[in-house]
């Protein structure tokens, strides 16, 4: 008769750890999540190229003179610095030749001459509103320094005046400014983090539908704890997720700097991809840990999608009030309150730290409720999945679980 | 019955387990124990409490009461490490390699990675699946996965095995192997617990079985004892004869005649001789002997007896049995 051998510990950081390895060793080598990062990456770079030739589109108006117009020229010009527009005057030896300019396309209007206080302009097809503007408050110059003149007065030093008119605002509370780069960057900082949350956090929920629907978890809780187990299907698959985060990440800052279009500083590039790091880390934390649970509850993965409903909802619905709103109001007040609460955070926070302008405090106290959030989740869950992992057959009735011990 | 011993040998005992489920009492009371170097069967229908009580031995499922006890001490998380399981319903990650996959189980239960690696061998081997080391689980055909299932139930050298219907799905070939396997696992000193619908198999290959029946064990002991008991049965020959002559025998019972050949229960004291010399009288006696019913039989007559079917158990509680 033998006695009974010694008893085997399997210390808590080895179980994660190994549970952990097999996770991340077997997501790493599945296609699907190949084929997503490689997706991912040829978006962003394509984006980032997209960009650039939006970016370096030619905005520049090439406006012919004839000689009868040429005192309407340094008029012109003027009045483009003032308003910012680029304009580049073409001196035509003809009208005939200046037409042919603007039928090739070589010039986007021609200005023939002044008849009293109207311009004559020839364009292809229609005028740009812009330039048309231009042009009208230049001719409207042309016209007062005239009667300036008539008047026996030096229309220079009227100009001179009225270029001294101007207004000076003190505001109360300036407005952040934002660079409409930042919107861009901060809108593709949004849909990457809301891919890469929903992708493992779905992937967390069929892992743990996938070892109790193959009856696998029996054999595991047999060994390790319910919470090991847990503990170590989430830091795998959040290791798997983050590093799919970093590359495209990484990818899209590198082809926007390169191709130029991205003008943002290195340094502002590196912190936008260090906070989506950081709220993809807590958001995955506070998201999968959710999953985690609510997959615990059924056994098949046709079930899965009606019991994480909750949870797809408020990432959803994170997700798409800050792709709709912030781009074009980046400091909406509603928003803003949304973004600290930690059903939100993860997604809405790094869309408004990449679009800048978000109060040091805000950052913080979306920071602090996130991570409070995490052990009250890793009880309330933890529940949800000791009780329902191994229950097979009907779903688990959510209010049964969390009673139930 | 099963009389529960206390020297601490490598024994695994369950003492008066209980388990409900809701208004379904699965486990009542049930104990019995499985001896080091012991094979021992576990039978029962569908829905006794055969699978309930190996869930809450191996920890997967918590008992109301009772606890089930290994070498003395109760199955903690560090003991149950060294027990090999195979549950009822197979458990492996469909897309994982085998190799992989049997290596992984045996480190959770506490092997370096060199030794998980040996015994995978060794054990897809001696199984005859190590050719399919490679290969997704899923790929192979179900019994070759039985086979698996059964590698990583042994894959780290366990101490005690409890194996859920091991037996099931397995071809002639396969059976043979595994029951070698538990024998030769016996015979090293671990105690064996299986359950199997298939008496003949249970019959032939345990040292002692444990019949369950509405989460109570009815009956227990080694092959022998349990077809011994009972009222005493004899078969007698008797050919060309009516096998009338052993009506009204005084305490004896006709349990069916076929030809000359019946079979007669005898009540208690009643004297064997007596029943031959009548036989004798009725013609020429060819067969005389004590009729010792196989467990097939001995299972219908106890399972079958007295209380309402089996009672089902609810989908929600996890299949268990």
């Amino acid at each position: 008769m033998s006695t009974a051998p010694p008893p085997v510990s399997l210390p808590t950081t080895s179980a994660v750890r190994l549970v952990a390895e097999r996770e991340l060793r077997t997501r790493l080598r599945s296609k699907a999540y190949r084929v997503t990062t490689v997706v991912l990456v040829v978006v962003v770079v394509v984006f980032a190229l997209v960009m650039d030739v939006v970016s370096h589109r030619d905005t520049t108006a090439h406006v012919g003179f004839t000689e009868a117009a040429a005192v309407l020229r340094t008029h012109v010009a003027g009045v483009a610095r003032g308003l910012g527009e680029d304009v580049a005057a073409v001196d035509v030896p003809s009208e005939p030749a200046g037409r042919r300019m603007v039928a090739s396309g070589r010039l986007d209007a021609l200005v023939v001459g002044m008849q009293g206080s109207r311009v004559q302009v020839v364009v292809g097809r229609s005028l740009d509103a812009r330039l048309q503007s231009t042009l009208t408050s230049a001719a409207g110059q042309l016209t007062l320094d005239r009667q300036i003149s008539q008047l026996g007065g030096d229309p220079a030093a009227v100009a001179s005046q009225v270029d001294q008119a101007s207004v000076h605002v003190t505001a109360l509370e300036p407005a952040p400014h934002f660079d409409p780069q930042r919107l861009a960057v901060g809108s593709v900082a949004g849909i990457l983090i809301y891919l890469a949350l929903l992708g493992t956090g779905m992937s967390v929920a069929q892992g743990v539908v996938e070892e109790k629907s193959s009856r696998v978890v029996e054999l595991l809780l047999a060994t390790i704890r319910p919470w090991q187990l847990m503990a170590g299907k989430v830091l795998g698959i959040g290791l798997a997720g983050l590093l799919q985060v970093a590359v495209v990440g990484v990818a899209g800052v590198l082809a926007g700097q390169l191709t130029g279009s991205l003008t943002l500083s290195v340094s502002a590039s590196a912190s936008v991809i260090a906070w989506l790091v950081v709220w993809f880390v807590l958001g995955f934390t506070l998201y999968s840990l959710v999953f985690a649970g609510l997959g615990a509850l059924v056994s098949r993965q046709e079930d899965l999608g009606g019991a994480t409903a909750p949870a797809t909802m408020f990432l959803v619905l994170g997700y798409v009030v800050g792709i709709s709103v912030l781009p074009s109001a980046p400091d909406q007040p509603l928003v803003a309150a949304m973004s600290l609460v930690p059903a939100f955070s993860p997604t809405l926070m790094p869309m408004r730290l990449a679009m800048g302008g978000v109060p040091l405090w805000q950052t913080l106290l979306s920071l602090a409720l996130a991570v409070a959030c995490v052990p009250l989740l890793v009880v309330v869950t933890g529940r949800l999945y000791r009780n329902g992992v191994v229950r097979t057959g009907a779903k688990v009735r959510l209010r049964e679980a969390l009673r139930a011990d | 019955m099963c009389h529960v011993e206390t020297d601490a040998t490598a024994r695994l005992e369950f003492d008066r387990v209980t388990k409900r489920y809701g208004d379904l009492l699965a486990l009542d009371g049930l104990s019995f124990d499985i001896r080091a170097g012991e094979v021992f069967g576990f039978v029962g229908s569908n829905g006794a409490g055969k699978t309930t009580a190996m869930r809450i031995a191996l920890g997967v499922l918590a008992a109301d009461a009772g606890e089930v006890r290994w070498a003395g001490q109760p199955v903690s998380f560090e003991t149950r490490r060294r027990i090999g399981y195979m549950p009822e319903e197979r458990g492996l990650y469909p897309k994982m390699r085998v190799g992989e996959q049997l290596v992984y189980l045996a480190r959770l239960h506490g092997l370096s990675r060199a030794a998980a690696e040996v015994h995978t061998r060794t054990w897809t081997e001696r199984l005859g699946v190590a050719s399919r080391l490679d290969d997704d689980v899923q790929k192979l055909s179900l019994g070759n996965q039985q086979r698996v299932q059964l590698a990583s139930a042994l894959v780290h050298d366990p101490s005690v095995l409890v194996l859920d219907e091991p037996f099931s799905g397995l071809d002639p070939v396969a059976v043979e192997v595994m029951s070698q396997v538990l024998r030769d696992k016996a015979d090293v000193g671990v105690p064996v617990l299986f359950s199997s619908h298939q008496l003949e198999l249970v019959e032939r290959i345990c040292d002692r079985v444990g019949i369950i029946k509405a989460g109570r064990l009815v009956a227990c002991g080694s092959v022998d004892e349990l077809r011994g008991a009972g009222p005493e049965q004899v078969v007698v020959d008797v050919p060309g004869a009516d096998p009338a002559w052993a009506d009204g025998l005084p305490g004896v019972r006709m349990l069916e005649a076929t030809g000359g050949r019946v079979l007669l229960q005898l009540d208690e004291g009643v004297d064997d001789q007596r029943v031959l010399t009548a036989a004798l009288q009725a013609g020429a006696v060819r067969e005389f002997g004590r009729y010792r019913p196989p467990l097939t039989e001995l299972y219908r007559h106890v399972v079958t007896a007295e209380e309402p079917a089996p009672p089902r158990e609810p989908v929600t509680a996890g299949g268990g049995r």
